[in-house]
């Protein structure tokens, strides 16, 4: 029998570097979206805790062990890279993992870069902080991954407008000087 | 002329350009205007209407005159202002509405014949013939009057758009703008000082006067130096704030790439979105002209701009230099050129009773009211105290007093307010929320008053955003009073011009007021004073201050026009950059795209995805036949498609039956765990709002689909729903429709192309109609549905997105084997209007349930949304149009989609229209065109004749009314 073969959502577009900004794709292991369902919030909360992480508060993330779970929405977070408890019964589970480009951006000028494109004030993210916002005309989650690094999350169907107008905006920045 | 130790400008570096095709140089820190005026360029431009010569007036953005076509071919940029055009080796700068040359202008024969042409001419001289108006007059009168042309050709340059946050926005960097920003910025607040000029300091550049006992420039600098250091300072120069919006969002402008020569991936212009929690405009003053005759005459300058081309750019714009004006400023510019050593031939004041100790001749009580000069001045005539006299002089500095930039507090309709003291309007405070204006923009006019006034503002800000200053020591400097006696206007022989960019002149103001346009809003639209690309910075004031006069009413009641928003030109491509050719909107490509292109598929947009069209073959001309080809294969083997663009959403909760039986019209709480069952949403006013497939992949798990176009409506509905309507629902949601590769395998060899990548078999039994599980596609975790769209024993697969493509390419591996292979929308198409499924094609936003035939699935054993909006009578009356299926009597007969049906013997006229043709295809299977639309009371007219007309296309055609399933409509390939 064939075994099918996976390709990730910027598959031959990245890296690319512009100037002292890079883009990189994550190759995202395992991601999903966890949402509580009616007065189970606590539960999952507890839940999460015993896998070293926990319920992140809105516009935050939690790390722990190379696992990450952060906010996502109202009601909704996203479990990053862990494996996520057993919450039958407390929230709807769903498999993410395939549906987002997840994408890096780093470097010195990353901030003008993405000052382009975000209508947020991105300076305002603590390490960790994340925010629903757009780029361009995506509707995105951003989260500051570094001092000068963002990790930017697309449905998977844009990667390649996602690293166009990237691309297009770290070469704009650097062509400045 | 260049004067010898004067300017800020870097001698040590000689720039080479351009003008009307002659070769001069400059210096860098050079405007277009001064390397012109140094070069004793005097003459610039042609003017609007008459085509009068015209020079340099002023030295920034409010320029009126000096506007170039900058660059050549398709990145020529019309209507660029010399005077803040920065100087740049290489630069090309043509002069503009004039032909064959600027010196040499046929059209200026206009000017010979202005008293023709005064206000509003073309609203009475072209009115006859009437015809002629469109064809002739106006083409005319647009090629003779006008400004700069564009290029035509598509403009390859890039621009950007970017935002930026602050507490505080500072918008000016003169000294007002300096200590607002200085104050501010000690104190800790997150700083943007924004200021058009490329380089910082405003007026400090331009004047003599000292600051804390150094040149003001000296001053500027350091203050720059200290901002500049700070961390949370931004500072952007060449930046002008063009327009106030609501909650503290400002437009900008910033020239980024204009003032070198162009590179690739440099931006020409960023269009800044600032968001401020406070602002202070700093914007400075604009010195206005005086109307006395001929006024417009190149060498007749603003007088602080003389003192600008002096101070800042070692230029003297004349040999021999008058001064006239009507304030103590005026008297500036005399004093800078005497002691630089230019010749003043002449101060005159219009005041009397001025006592000046100088070494060049000074008329009080004087008017100047005549100049001659063909192309540039050479004498002016001037009454005074002691009589007339005639002056040589090559350049005539006026001041008419200054008026302070209050544009930005007017853009949220405030209106300033007048002061009679300094003959100005200032702004309105409060006017715009969370801003306030300061120094020159707010009427105070001497440097020690600014630089105080932007101290205590921005503390007075600082305070309001609860942060404290520090108090700082205001640097000395000169606090003269500012004495003026209003001058607006001077009688004598030859017009008298108020807007030199718009060629209007007192006498238009007085027919105005004689055509009864006396409001100011009305003069301005029949005289076009204060309409072009300066929207009268230099006129406006001196304008209504002379239709006050002729109208006889005061100024604060005559009021002023509306200032809008920008403040100077944007180029739209800088306000819509990103979005130029596909920019405009994120492009979504499947995992099967690239398989698909190589197969030389047409590509079609289907909202913003991207679908294959058909799959030509070699030999095939057309994409009907390969559409045609496609459709038999899929009939008669296996056909693949990519379905993943299908909306999916996944619903989970202890209530998730009972939300969708309340979103949906049928039920879905009786749907056994494995199944699928069709499903069709209703809105709220009881039309069909969007249909799909619902499958139970759990007793607390269903996923739901929708249609491509209304995936994102339809998220939205049901977030509505669970958190506005039903908050009692516990159900929870979210989009799968990216995580998921979807195709569809279609056809009776459907099966054994799926059982050749499952890893289990799968049968009839374990998969019948309408089944879906969990399945394992060639070592994969994926879903599988036995649904249809096509009327053929048919599935869809579906795994995580990262394996779409491999399963992609192996399905049609496959397929291939047997006979079958790739489908495009063309062919889908085709084979659910054979089987007469609905698209948004049908359910269009004004059908209904009833109308296509489903009333029945709308359930009346329970609550829905529409539902009781679907039972109003209206919507239930058999005369309404309903869907049917039309076959043309002859099968090669055309039907168009967008025709009108009519009865047989009936005038094809909007009163006898019986309905309307929805979707239309060949259909291979029957070898005849079908279609699918809505007749009156169709249901109960199968088997009677309709004509298709379709006005449009010229197409009529008679078909018989069928039932809507044209194939199959037992449905026994379903199941087979």
């Amino acid at each position: 029998m064939a075994k099918l073969i996976a390709l990730t959502p910027c598959a031959g577009l990245l890296p690319v570097t512009e100037g002292s900004v890079t883009l990189t794709e994550i190759e995202m292991d395992r991601m999903a979206s966890i949402a509580p369902f009616a007065g189970k919030a606590a539960a999952v909360g507890k839940a999460l805790k015993k896998v070293g992480l926990g319920w992140p508060a809105p516009g935050t993330s939690i790390t722990g062990k190379g696992a990450e779970a952060a906010w996502f929405a109202t009601g909704k977070a996203l479990v990053i890279d862990a494996d996520v408890p057993d919450l039958a019964g407390l929230a709807a589970v769903t498999d993410q993992t395939d549906g987002w480009a997840a994408v890096r951006i780093e470097g010195a000028g990353t901030l003008d870069v993405l000052a382009r494109l975000l209508p947020v004030d991105l300076r305002a993210l603590a390490e960790g902080g994340c925010v629903r916002t757009v780029v361009g005309h995506m509707q995105a989650h951003v989260t500051k991954a570094g001092p000068e690094a963002f990790r930017i999350l697309v449905f998977r169907s844009m990667a390649r407008t996602l690293v166009h107008e990237l691309g297009e905006a770290m070469a704009g920045v650097a062509a400045r000087g | 002329m260049r004067v010898e130790g004067k300017g800020l400008i870097d001698r040590s570096r000689r720039v080479t350009f351009t003008f009307d095709d002659r070769r001069m140089t400059g210096y860098a820190g050079d405007t277009l205007a001064s390397a012109l005026l140094a070069n004793d360029v005097r003459l610039v431009g042609r003017s609007f209407k008459y085509h009068r010569p015209r020079g340099i007036l002023t030295a920034g953005s409010e320029e009126p005159n000096a506007l170039m076509t900058i660059g050549t071919g398709a990145q020529a940029e019309p209507n660029q202002r010399a005077t803040t055009q920065e100087l740049f080796d290489g630069l090309v700068a043509q002069s503009q509405n004039r032909w064959p040359s600027l010196a040499r202008d046929v059209l200026s024969v206009n000017d010979l014949i202005s008293p023709f042409l005064g206000a509003g001419f073309y609203y009475k001289t072209f009115m006859w013939p009437r015809s002629f108006w469109e064809k002739l007059y106006e083409p005319f009168i647009r090629r003779a009057a006008g400004l700069g042309a564009l290029n035509g050709r598509n403009n390859p340059d890039h621009y950007e758009r970017a935002f930026a946050f602050c507490d505080v926005l500072v918008i000016g960097a003169g000294p007002t703008g300096l200590m607002a920003a200085l104050t501010a910025a000690r104190a800790g607040a997150d700083v943007i000082l924004a200021d058009e000029d490329s380089r910082m300091g405003g007026r400090l550049l331009a004047e003599t006067g000292e600051v804390d006992g150094k040149p003001g420039h000296l001053w500027a600098e350091e203050v720059l130096a200290e901002l500049a250091a700070l961390p949370n300072v931004r500072l952007m120069p060449r930046t002008t704030v063009t327009g106030a919006y609501d909650q503290g969002t400002y437009g900008a402008l910033e020239r980024v790439g204009q003032h070198r020569p162009r590179e690739p991936h440099l931006p020409l212009e960023c269009f800044w979105r600032i968001a401020a929690k406070r602002a202070i405009l700093c914007a400075g003053a604009l010195e206005r002209p005086i109307a006395f005759p001929n006024n417009d005459r190149p060498g007749i300058m603003a007088a602080g701009a003389v003192r600008a081309y002096l101070n800042r750019w070692g230029v003297a714009p004349g040999r021999a230099v008058t001064i006239f004006g009507n304030n103590d400023d005026a008297h500036r510019t005399a004093q800078d050129l005497a002691a630089a050593g230019v010749k003043v031939a002449a101060l005159i004041d219009s005041r009397t009773g001025i006592e000046v100790k100088a070494d060049y001749p000074v008329l009080t009580g004087g008017r100047v009211v005549a100049t001659s000069g063909r192309l540039g001045l050479a004498r002016i005539t001037v009454q005074h105290g002691g009589g007339t006299r005639t002056i040589a002089t090559d350049c005539l500095a006026m001041s008419g007093g200054w008026n302070p930039t209050v544009h930005l507090t007017c853009h949220m309709n405030g209106r300033p307010e007048w002061r009679e003291d300094i003959a100005s309007f200032v702004p309105k405070p409060g006017a715009i929320p969370g801003l306030v204006a300061a120094g020159a923009c707010n009427g105070t006019f001497s440097t020690a008053g600014c630089l105080a006034e932007g101290a205590r503002v921005a503390a007075e800000t600082l305070a309001d955003l609860g942060m404290s200053a520090t108090k700082a020591d205001l640097p000395r400097a000169e606090d003269g009073a500012y004495a003026i006696e209003p001058l607006w206007h001077i009688p004598g022989k030859g017009r008298k011009w108020l807007d030199f960019q718009n060629d209007v002149h007192v006498k238009d103001i007085k027919l105005a007021v004689q055509e009864n346009f006396r409001s100011v809003e009305h003069m301005k639209r029949y005289t076009t004073q204060g309409m072009a690309t300066d929207q009268g910075k230099n006129s406006n004031v001196a304008a209504l201050a002379v239709l006050a006069d002729v109208s006889g009413r005061g100024i604060p009641e005559t009021g002023t026009t509306t200032f809008r928003p920008p403040y100077v030109p944007v180029s739209i491509a800088a306000m819509g950059a990103q979005a130029q050719g596909k920019g405009f909107a994120p492009q979504r490509f499947t995992t099967s795209h690239a398989a698909s292109v190589e197969r030389g598929a047409p590509m079609i947009e289907a909202g913003l995805w991207y679908r294959p069209s058909y799959f030509p073959r070699p030999g095939e001309r057309t994409w009907k036949e390969a559409c045609d080809r496609e459709v038999k294969m899929v009939r008669s083997a296996v056909g693949i498609c990519d379905v993943s663009t299908l909306g999916k959403i996944d619903i989970q909760g202890p209530d998730a039956a009972a939300f969708l039986d309340f979103v949906y019209a049928n039920t879905f709480s009786t749907l056994p765990v494995g199944k699928v069952r069709y499903g069709l949403m209703l809105r709220e006013d009881g039309h069909v709002m969007d249909d799909g497939t619902t499958a139970r992949l759990g007793e607390t798990h269903y996923v739901m689909t929708t249609t491509t176009a209304a995936a994102g409506p339809v998220m939205r509905h049901l977030e509505f729903v669970a958190q506005v309507l039903r908050p009692d629902l516990d159900v929870q949601m979210i989009s799968v429709t990216e995580q998921w590769a979807q195709f569809s395998v279609v056809g009776p060899r459907a099966r054994a192309v799926l059982n050749g990548v499952l890893d289990t078999p799968i049968d009839d039994t374990s998969f019948p109609y309408m089944g879906c599980g969990a399945v394992s596609v060639s070592g994969v975790a994926g879903r599988l549905f036995r649904i249809s769209f096509s009327g053929e024993h048919a599935y869809e697969v579906a795994v995580p997105a990262r394996y779409g493509e491999s399963l992609y390419r192996l399905l049609l591996a496959q397929a291939e084997v047997l006979g079958g292979g790739p489908y495009g929308m063309e062919a889908l198409n085709v084979m659910r209007i054979e089987k007469g499924f609905i698209t948004h094609a049908e359910i269009h936003g004004r059908t209904t349930a009833f109308d296509i035939g489903m009333d029945r699935m709308v359930s009346q054993k329970k609550d829905c949304i529409g539902q009781a909006a679907s039972r109003r009578p209206g919507l239930l009356e058999e005369g309404r149009e309903q869907l049917v299926g039309l076959k043309p009597l002859q099968p090669a007969s055309r039907i168009t989609a967008g025709a009108h049906l009519f009865d047989e013997g009936a005038a094809t006229k909007r009163q006898n229209d019986k309905g309307y043709v929805t979707s239309v295809c060949w259909s291979p299977t029957l070898d005849s065109h079908i279609a699918l639309g809505f007749v009156a009371n169709g249901r109960a007219r199968l088997g009677e004749k309709i004509r298709a007309v379709d006005h449009l296309r010229g197409v009529d055609t008679t078909c018989e009314i069928v039932n809507p399933v044209f194939f199959d409509p037992e449905g026994g390939r379903l199941r087979g």
